[in-house]
């Protein structure tokens, strides 16, 4: 494992320094909104249904995303083909919208109205009905498989192309390929992505409520929200974010604690060779990207269709709130890139490695509305809050992106470490030179990657700007939500489209940055 | 460039100084009140030709968020004025003790019901309905014929959404003691319950449902601005909740003139007037002849519901248990 003689570099120190700051950014908020709080508050039975139902659907969620990921990026990773680079990039796309946008998206397909049902009735079949637990899961797993299929996606690329030269000349079998590379692969990188997944959908609200047909997809987050807005009982706001950590911090160390680390053996970065007998899966695996393409791509072509004759005539606040969202989205993803890649250096390292990355898990599992209630009660004594809309909103962006950070940034600095960190070390490499040769290089795909990934995140998240929202400084998923609330439905499904083609540009642009020198 | 950025800085500096000597009215109000598509902007220019004051307005969510706000913030806030609470939410900002009464005689008001509220001054109004389109077959005439139909509905969820709250006192004040029984009724007619009414109108729009709870002013909308008559809502003879939307004066004003002006203001043809077309309510003080052309097309309820905001306050947590057990069964 990682040389852990070796003192804490300035990048490990850094590293340490922004574990301080997310558990605080975790704990600061969570602590300002009980602090205000009349009388202490207790769980109801209302409450324990809210926690269940919301542990219920995240597992089903996460489950399905990853199950059905590992035959979609494995096929991607084994099949060369025309066009390759173009579907890995829209098949992101997703992940990336405003939760209205994809679940307006979903219904054109899957909805009453939709697709599927007038194709089932012009057959004179049964038609379906999305509304319930099903429709939730669906949800979610149209929003998360992209991001299981992109995150192990990674993992298979890092094999290195050594080991598939000798499995071509051992004539390995696909059973002695998922034995000896893809088994360890998975063990290594599955749980930590089913994690982040688990966390992202016990955190959802509106996907939940609007999909899973009433009162009865209660989760978490709208019970805080009932209690923030409709009881304004702070203590319980607070309590039920600290269920709802408590219900992330128990999944991840759980999870942490199955996951192996794995290293596949060193490779010299030579360009990837085929893989032994690619030819042999084609129709499965092209079977699964068509699948997979087909249930992702179909709501987003409706989406462009009905955004599409609303885009020229767009108003020009939409424009210069695109402008805003995408300065901020890229400051976002440096921050984020300034937060993750030392914490990723510091969890490398091995010592504490669960704790830190229990840290780096919950940024995300923190409740927005808390964490901006939070906030707000923090700086409203000493600043003006709706001044800070905007920094605040890119700072709160940057920490939630973090998990996907790490998740992308860990396991390859883990990789680097091991192959590459003896050498260095014996060639007297310290620090940040030792850093910038023998680690960095190695990181260029992930770490691509995740800029985009938080880049396009802060791209489309609403985030903690609609609890302060200034007039004059709304970001683009603001104007659209604002379009809608104001009838005006043409112009934010062209907001929406704008949204999303501006979102999906700036995760190809991070994206292909990583990749410069890479063959794929 | 950097010229030019640095002429903007210095701009804004020095429209910052002119503004300096200026009183600043702050008013607090719900965000779609103050976006570019909503009232704000123009009634802000209209306000400050007159004032001789900077009118700022800060946005906050909706109606509850907006209560919450005030309330996080407490007696240090900035605000002068709230405007965007409903009769559902007076009561609770009443108990804040945060609110002074306004001292203004209220003239010429058009509201269907008689208003002599000390505190809060109503700006608009409007009926909740369910909303349809024109073309739709067997349109239900009352809440009983609703949950006998296999009518569809989209509603919103009233702990994260004014319109829901107001269709869960709507049933209060229609039913009282028989409420359960209706919301048994209509449990099956209910295709989804949303966080809000943007995605409720935008799922009835992309044709989720045959109805969706709204106000009777909604297809005036689609008439005047898209030209689109195939929208309308269904009267019900029990009558037809009301939403009225107030504002208030905080005690702890740095400007209590300023915002009595203001409030007066709020009374006149020029703010009057900009409401029917931008927040697509019925104005609190303006006579019907002269609203746009189209309001006349929308259907007029014969019986105004309305719970008192005590009544509201003290029905509201039993409406919602009530609720949510019909509902998650």
């Amino acid at each position: 494992m990682a040389s852990r003689t070796q003192p804490l570099g300035h990048l490990q120190w850094t590293g340490a320094a922004v574990a301080a700051l997310v558990l605080l950014a975790i704990v600061a908020p969570l602590a300002a909104v009980a602090w205000r709080a009349d009388a202490a508050a207790r769980l109801g039975a209302a409450d324990w249904a809210a926690i269940r139902f919301t542990v219920i659907q995240a597992l089903l969620s996460a489950i399905l995303s990853v199950v059905l990921a590992i035959p979609v990026a494995r096929a991607l990773a084994r099949q060369r083909f025309r066009g390759r680079g173009l579907v890995v990039a829209l098949m992101g796309a997703p992940f990336l919208l405003p939760v209205i946008v994809a679940v307006l998206g979903l219904l054109a397909v899957f909805g009453r109205n939709g697709w599927v049902n007038h194709g089932l009735a012009f057959l004179g079949l049964p038609t379906i009905e999305i509304y319930g637990l099903h429709g939730v899961v669906l949800a979610h797993v149209f929003f998360n498989l992209p991001l299981a299929v992109r995150l192990l996606l990674q993992a298979w690329l890092a094999i290195p192309s050594e080991r598939f030269r000798l499995a071509q000349s051992l004539g390995f079998s696909a059973s002695d390929m998922r034995r000896h590379f893809e088994g360890p692969m998975l063990r290594m990188t599955a749980p930590g992505i089913f994690l982040v997944i688990f966390l992202i959908c016990t955190t959802s609200f509106a996907v939940a409520l609007t999909l899973g047909g009433g009162p009865r997809a209660t989760t978490v987050e709208l019970a805080i929200y009932q209690a923030f807005r409709f009881d304004f009982d702070l203590g319980r706001a607070a309590l039920l974010g600290l269920v709802q950590v408590a219900i992330c911090a128990t999944a991840a160390l759980a999870i942490l604690g199955a996951a192996v680390p794995q290293v596949l053996g060193a490779g010299l970065d030579r360009a990837p060779v085929a893989w032994p007998r690619a030819r042999q899966h084609r129709f499965g695996d092209y079977a699964a990207i068509g699948l997979a393409g087909l249930f992702l791509m179909t709501p987003l072509v409706a989406l462009a269709l009905q955004g599409v004759p609303a885009l020229p005539s767009l108003p020009s606040v939409a424009w210069a709130a695109a402008g805003r969202s995408v300065i901020l989205s890229i400051l976002t993803a440096f921050v984020a890139i300034g937060f993750a890649l030392p914490m990723a250096a510091l969890i490398a390292r091995g010592q504490g490695r669960t704790g830190l990355e229990l840290v780096g898990a919950l940024s995300i599992a923190v409740s927005p509305l808390v964490i901006g209630t939070g906030l707000f009660l923090l700086l409203f004594p000493v600043a003006n809050p709706v001044a800070l809309a905007l920094p605040v909103t890119g700072l709160v962006n940057a920490l939630s992106a973090l998990p996907f950070l790490l998740r992308a940034l860990v396991p390859a600095m883990i990789e680097a470490e091991a192959t590459q960190g003896r050498l260095a070390t014996a060639l007297g490499m310290r620090g940040w030179s030792r850093f910038r040769l023998a680690i960095l290089p190695r990181l260029r795909r992930p770490l691509g990657f995740g800029a985009g990934l938080a880049a396009a995140l802060s791209m489309g998240d609403l985030g903690v700007i609609a609890l302060f929202s200034a007039p004059s400084q709304g970001t683009l998923p603001l104007e659209m939500y604002r379009l809608m609330g104001a009838y005006r439905t043409d112009d934010a499904q062209g907001a929406a489209l704008l949204l999303l083609v501006l979102s999906l540009g700036i995760f190809w642009l991070f994206d292909r940055g990583g990749r410069v020198n890479a063959t794929t | 460039m950097k010229t030019t950025s640095i002429i903007a800085a210095g701009m804004t500096l020095f429209a910052g100084a002119a503004f300096a000597d200026m009183p600043v009215l702050s008013v607090y109000t719900y965000d779609s009140f103050t976006s570019d598509w909503g009232p704000g902007p123009t009634i802000e220019a209209a306000f400050e030709e007159t004032c001789a004051c900077d009118l700022q307005f800060v946005g906050a969510g909706d109606g509850a968020a907006l209560l919450a706000r005030i309330r996080l913030e407490g007696a240090r806030t900035d605000a002068d004025i709230v405007l965007g609470l409903d009769t559902n939410l007076t009561a609770a900002a009443m108990a804040t003790g945060l609110f002074a009464p306004h001292a203004v005689t209220a003239t010429g008001l058009t509201l269907p019901i008689a208003w002599d509220d000390p505190v809060f001054l109503p700006f608009d109004w409007g009926y909740f309905a369910f909303v349809h389109n024109t073309d739709m077959e067997n349109v239900p005439g009352s809440f009983t014929e609703l949950a006998a139909s296999d009518a569809r509905i989209i509603i919103q969820d009233p702990r994260s959404s004014t319109p829901g709250l107001g269709l869960l006192m709507w049933v209060e004040a229609a039913y009282g003691p028989d409420a359960p029984a209706i919301w048994d009724g209509l449990a099956d007619n209910i295709v989804t319950v949303t966080p809000g009414w943007s995605e409720a109108y935008g799922l009835f729009l992309a044709g989720e449902a045959d109805m969706v709870l709204s106000y009777t002013t909604s297809p005036a909308y689609h008439l005047i601005a898209e030209n689109d008559a195939t929208k309308t809502a269904a009267m019900f003879t029990e009558g037809h909740y009301l939403q009225v939307e107030v504002a208030g004066m905080l005690a702890g004003t740095d400007q209590p003139e300023l915002a009595q002006d203001f409030l007066r203001f709020m009374l006149t043809p020029a703010f009057q007037e900009v409401i029917p077309t931008t927040n697509w309510m019925y104005p609190a003080a303006l006579p019907a002849d002269a609203l746009p052309p189209g309001f006349e097309t929308l259907i007029q309820p014969e019986t105004a519901l309305l719970l008192s905001p005590e009544q509201a306050a003290e029905a509201r947590d039993g409406a919602l248990a009530t609720w949510q057990a019909a509902l998650s069964r």
